[in-house]
């Protein structure tokens, strides 16, 4: 498989503490991939090692197919970043923040320099904005500057930190459709978060973190199939049903006041309404639940995440 | 405009082109501050100040004063060598401190070193041009208090043949040119404080506490340079040399302690380079 971000056995230590142990990363080409995990679980410095910015303790890690952090220099400028929050100089506009930029990037031509910035500031909607002072600008604007200049140049991979950070919900719906067309345009985005929300809307794959450790890695329809749906059936004799469905042969079978539940393992759904009824059960709703992504990841992680986003 | 449209990113050459863009872009990030316009203002305010007081008090009298202060009167001339007599003790590196303090401190602190390194900007080619920027900017502080000084002093005191130290007399054309080799000789120095600034500046996140480190450092140095007990040392100090552009007005020219503080700064140059190198390409960047 072509990968856009690949790492093996990659760790930092900070003296004794391990903020990264031993991941594999494995990011196709093409994924929108969700880098799922609590805060502190070891996000930010593994997107940080990735980028040349901190040298790893142990391990190897290749972007686009070139070895980090020789290729850095060829690989970097095709790759957008938003690390840890925006970074900009207060005192300059957000125009000249990007200019500023575009400057230090010996691969980008001064001569669509112009085009490129007024390209980027009006993809994320900053384009009134982009004279005002960048000390000026809210919470949610500084995050579309951070955007603009991931998308300064055409790039390959984008590698997002909690993109969404401190946008209300209309920015962040926003922010999430440019990430989509983005990433339809053929670019691979790696977006680290900890919404499982937005690994939900958003992602193609995931990999989700815990206390510095890679303990999950594949696509998300992989990961959806690999748990299987629950069957819930409402009726008045629940506990009837409940044995219909045990006798089904589905596992975990549940009964609480009017329903009946059981997971539905292999059983067509047909088939288990059939059999209700010609067990004489007054079936007044029969639904087939998909699993709960994030029931999976707390039995990963030992954690809830923030699911509010 | 979709992103079909625009150009692909080249293979990476060296060429002049790329590195002068980003030096321009660090030029415009100094100069473009209002901070170090105020830095500039008092800068310039020195020249301007002193030619106005000896103007309207008619001068010290002779042989009281600083130095060339008393011969403003009668010389133009004189009026930016005095300015940068006064400025060299304190104003001139407090400017150079601010600035190199300021060089990776500054952009560690507001977040942008971590994007610039992620552009990429190699973080040697990041090191060269943030200490050429260093470099310009103390040629233009030294050539600052030079221009307004002598635009000043010629339109108040009128400018005429050059009386040098030794009392021989020298033309205007040739008084400029050792003007301009002093304006050097001060710009050579303060680069050597630059280098230490540097270096201070890739130790910290507090481009303030580097700025005022590297002022520490100075001051120090004249500390020591004025303990007799300590003569062994003053050759070694940064700022021992700098008084010696006084051997720049002399007929014929005395080399050789200029000769020695070109090679004093140039030492400080390249080991205090050499160590922000060597302390910034290996260092992890988490801010």
């Amino acid at each position: 498989m072509d990968l856009a971000v690949e790492s093996s056995g990659l760790t930092k230590r900070f003296g004794r503490q391990v903020a990264v142990d031993s991941i594999d990363l494995a990011v196709p080409r093409g994924a929108v991939y969700g880098f799922l995990g609590p805060n502190g679980s070891g996000k930010t410095t593994t997107i940080r090692m990735l980028l040349g910015l901190i040298r790893p303790t142990a391990g190897r890690h290749a972007l686009l197919g070139s070895a980090m952090p020789a290729g850095s220099g060829r690989v970097l400028p095709k790759v957008g970043t938003l690390i840890e929050g925006p970074g900009f100089h207060p005192y300059l506009s957000g125009r000249d923040n990007l200019r500023r930029l575009d400057a230090a990037d010996r691969t980008a031509d001064p001569a669509t320099s112009r085009a490129r910035i007024d390209a980027a500031l009006a993809r994320v909607g900053l384009t009134a904005a982009a004279g005002k002072r960048y000390r000026a600008y809210s919470l949610g604007m500084r995050q579309r500057l951070a955007l603009a200049a991931a998308l300064l140049m055409p790039r390959e991979l984008l590698i997002l930190d909690e993109p969404t950070n401190g946008l209300d919900p209309q920015g962040t719906r926003e922010v999430r459709a440019l990430i989509t067309a983005v990433a339809e345009a053929g670019t691979t985005v790696l977006l680290s978060t900890h919404l499982l929300s937005e690994v939900e809307q958003i992602c193609t794959d995931v990999g989700v973190m815990h206390q510095g450790r890679l303990v999950a890695q594949s696509s998300l329809a992989a990961l959806r199939a690999s748990v299987a749906p629950r069957a819930r059936v409402e009726t008045a004799q629940p506990e009837v049903a409940g044995r219909v469905l045990h006798e089904l042969g589905m596992s975990e079978v549940s009964v609480t006041g009017q329903t009946a539940s059981g997971r539905l393992a292999g059983v067509a759904p047909e088939k288990a309404v059939a059999a209700l009824v010609e067990a004489g059960v007054p079936v007044r709703g029969f639904t087939v639940v998909e699993p709960d992504l994030e029931e999976l990841f707390v039995s990963l992680t030992g954690e809830g995440f923030d699911v509010s986003g | 405009m979709s992103a079909a449209d625009l150009p692909v990113a080249q293979p990476v050459r060296w060429a002049l082109r790329p590195e002068l863009r980003l030096l321009r872009s660090e030029l415009l990030l100094i100069f473009g501050r209002r901070r170090n316009w105020a830095g500039l203002a008092v800068l310039a305010a020195v020249p301007i100040l002193l030619a106005t007081v000896v103007r309207l008090s008619g001068g010290p009298a002779a042989g009281e004063g600083p130095n060339f202060l008393s011969s403003v009167v009668d010389n133009g001339y004189y009026v930016p060598l005095a300015a940068l007599a006064i400025s060299l003790p304190l104003f001139l590196p407090l400017a150079v401190a601010a600035i190199s303090g300021d060089a990776i401190a500054g952009e560690a602190n507001v977040g942008t070193l971590r994007y610039l390194l992620a552009v990429p900007v190699h973080r040697t080619r990041l090191l060269i041009v943030k200490y050429l920027a260093v470099m310009i900017f103390a040629v233009a502080a030294v050539g600052l208090i030079a221009v307004v000084g002598l635009v000043l002093g010629v339109a108040l005191f009128g400018i005429g043949p050059v009386t040098l130290l030794g009392g021989e007399q020298i033309g205007v054309g040739e008084g400029l040119l050792r003007l301009v080799a002093i304006c050097g000789y001060t710009a050579a120095g303060l680069a050597a404080i630059g280098a230490i600034g540097l270096f201070i500046s890739t130790l910290t996140e507090q481009p303030i506490g580097a700025a005022i480190t590297v002022l520490v450092v100075t001051m120090a140095s004249f500390i020591l340079d004025s303990i007799d007990q300590l003569s062994w040392l003053h050759a070694y100090l940064p700022t021992h040399w700098w008084l010696a552009f006084g051997d720049l007005l002399r007929q014929p020219i005395y080399l050789e302690n200029v000769e020695r503080g070109l090679l004093s700064a140039g030492a400080y140059i390249v080991i205090f380079w050499t160590a922000a190198w060597a302390r910034f390409s290996n260092r992890d960047v988490t801010s």
